[in-house]
């Protein structure tokens, strides 16, 4: 026990340092513009920016929580595999559009995008709120990974996180996004080694594969839930399908991947990491069978925390010197996404609500300094937000957050293809969406946790009057509704004549490549 | 990256609708929705789904060298 606390705490110590030596390393010309600290400078080569978007998506939240999820509810939980499949061809051509726009427009968050695209400031303060909302909860999740760990080593108190939390704002406030990027390495690194160990060595225990799945579907053939099982059933494949694609869909529309992708040097790094990037898929794809690992070596969660599961099986499974390392990978592994998240929410507070509504003249010091207090501020919320609520709530948060930053997808992601949609239609649809799914969500109820409300994210169209037992994303149903009540608002505003904002782009921002003159920022490289 | 191109660059190639094969593979549960036949133990709802990261992974990478070939 006392090795596994001292091995955790050396490497999160180790690791806290390299935070704060990160400010000096591809040392910019300037920290003190919003350019530098937000976005590194903008110059990370392929490597770099597969490790910090790679770090970014794939959290420590994610590496206890999909597990947890096929321990609990068996084959739905994998949805994360076809997710994290998916997403990457479907937004290789956005991603790329986005990059470029954002280079000669000097657009830092995906609502800086929407406001130059459709010339509404009512509509990118909407995203660029959708966007902190989303992201809060998310960083609240990432101290439920920390807070699994230190639950499995005896450490209890809110102390402990409250230190960990300290320390990362810290070095975020120093270093920016040099921090996360220099960190992800070594976080990495950590997980790739402790996920081979233990899916080679821990299934040797516990008798092989086919003994693992036998004792997973003995359980959830005991159980009386119909929903459970190691395969899907008839009434929940719309819902699998239905909630990877609205995931994928989701994911790059966070304010954070977007942080991570706009810091990459040019589209190629870009194109090459959608290639690369799915090497932590099978990662996950092998985190995920975690699960059922814990159900044959008889875990039994810590009281009603489900997310202590995968920490647990390693401390049974390893001896206490690797348990160890195996912690200080998940510890270190929030440290990295809670960092780009709170510079990405900081970020969209200050470019689109400070400037645009408080200051309109501020210098690149202030926005810069705006940003750095609005990322502790960002912080110090999630940190409350574990302390003074019921973890289950950040958990539910984070499921509506899903679902909102959906809602943004038409002034985004089609947005960057088409100028077709009038701004009023936009907002229409995203208050349509918005309204859709909040009352979906409200109706969905969890008897496993007790909750009438907000229990998940599988909607039974039942409850719209059909005559089946099928479930569906409710994100997924929420932007239909959105999308159509767009295409209406559309066609009604350009038939009434109703003023359309001025597009600040023109087709041919949309290709641009380093090395373009119009292509800014990137004259701040440091040699390698 | 040197001297600035006279012809706008352009995203469109007609291998960009390769992408859509490891979109909707995944999407397709009849596809896998099997515990026979098993890989190594592991039930081909598993292993198949995982093997489907390879095809996402060729597919990225053929539509990345064909666009860059047809600059």
């Amino acid at each position: 026990m006392t090795t596994e606390i001292v091995v955790f705490a050396v490497l999160f110590l180790i690791v806290s340092g390299m935070g704060f030596v990160a400010s000096r390393w591809r040392r910019p010309d300037d920290i003190a513009s919003l350019h530098e600290w937000g976005l590194g400078g903008r110059n990370f080569g392929t490597w770099i920016t597969w490790f910090l978007v790679g770090g970014d998506l794939y959290t420590a939240y994610t590496f206890v929580a999909v597990p947890a999820l096929l321990f609990g509810a068996g084959a739905t939980g994998f949805f994360a595999v076809p997710y994290t499949v998916i997403v990457y061809p479907l937004v290789m051509l956005v991603l790329i559009r986005l990059w470029s726009v954002s280079h000669v427009h000097g657009l830092v968050t995906p609502a800086d995008f929407v406001r130059a695209r459709f010339g509404s400031p009512t509509l990118a303060l909407l995203v660029a709120i959708t966007g902190i909302v989303a992201t809060m909860p998310y960083i609240a999740l990432q101290l439920v990974g920390i807070e699994a760990v230190l639950k499995t080593m005896g450490v209890t108190g809110d102390l402990p996180i409250i230190i960990a939390f300290a320390i990362l704002a810290a070095y975020t406030y120093q270093s920016g996004l040099r921090a996360p990027a220099l960190i992800a390495f070594v976080k990495d690194s950590l997980i790739y080694v402790v996920i081979l160990v233990a899916i080679i060595y821990i299934p040797t225990q516990l008798g092989g594969w086919e003994s693992i799945f036998g004792a997973a579907q003995a359980k959830f053939e005991a159980t009386p839930a119909p929903t459970d099982g190691i395969l899907l059933n008839a009434n929940n494949q719309l819902q699998y399908v239905t909630l990877a694609l609205g995931s994928a869909l989701a994911l790059f529309l966070y304010p954070h991947s977007v942080t991570g992708v706009l810091a990459s040097k040019n589209r190629n790094v870009i194109k090459r990491n959608m290639s690369a990037l799915p090497a932590y898929s099978v990662l996950l794809g092998l985190i995920a069978l975690l699960g059922y690992m814990a159900i044959a070596a008889g875990v039994k969660p810590i009281g009603t925390d489900v997310n202590t599961v995968v920490p647990q099986l390693f401390e049974r499974m390893f001896p206490d010197w690797f348990a160890g390392v195996a912690f200080a990978a998940v510890g270190i592994g929030a440290l990295v996404p809670a960092a780009i998240m709170s510079i990405a929410a900081a970020n969209l507070f200050t470019r689109n609500i400070y400037r645009e509504y408080i200051k309109r003249d501020a210098t690149d010091a202030q926005e810069a300094a705006a940003s750095k207090i609005a990322s502790l501020v960002v912080k110090v919320g999630a940190v409350l937000c574990i302390l003074l609520i019921d973890p289950q709530f950040s958990i539910d948060l984070q499921l509506i957050g899903g679902v909102i930053i959906l809602q943004t997808l038409p002034s985004v992601a089609l947005g960057l293809f088409t100028r077709w949609f009038h701004r009023a239609g936009l907002i229409a649809g995203w208050v349509a969406g918005m309204t859709a799914g909040m009352v979906m969500l409200y109706n969905i109820a969890n008897p496993a946790t007790k909750h009438a409300h907000f229990g998940g994210s599988a909607f039974s169209l039942e409850k719209l009057g059909l005559d089946t037992k099928m479930t569906i994303y409710a994100g997924f149903l929420a932007l239909i509704v959105n999308l159509v009540v767009a295409v209406l608002g559309t066609i009604i505003a350009r038939s009434a004549k109703v003023a359309d904002g001025p597009d600040a782009t023109s087709e041919t921002d949309y290709t641009a490549d380093e090395g373009d003159p119009r292509v800014r920022d990137l004259e701040v490289t440091s040699s390698t | 990256m040197t001297s600035p191109r006279t012809t706008p660059r352009s995203d469109r190639s007609p291998w960009n609708w390769l992408l859509l094969v490891p979109i909707a593979i995944p999407l397709i549960p009849a596809l896998f929705n099997s515990v026979e036949p098993r890989l190594f133990g592991i039930p081909l709802f598993y292993w198949l789904q995982l093997a489907f990261v390879l095809v996402a992974v060729a597919t990225t990478l053929v539509v990345y060298r064909m666009g860059r070939r047809g600059r």
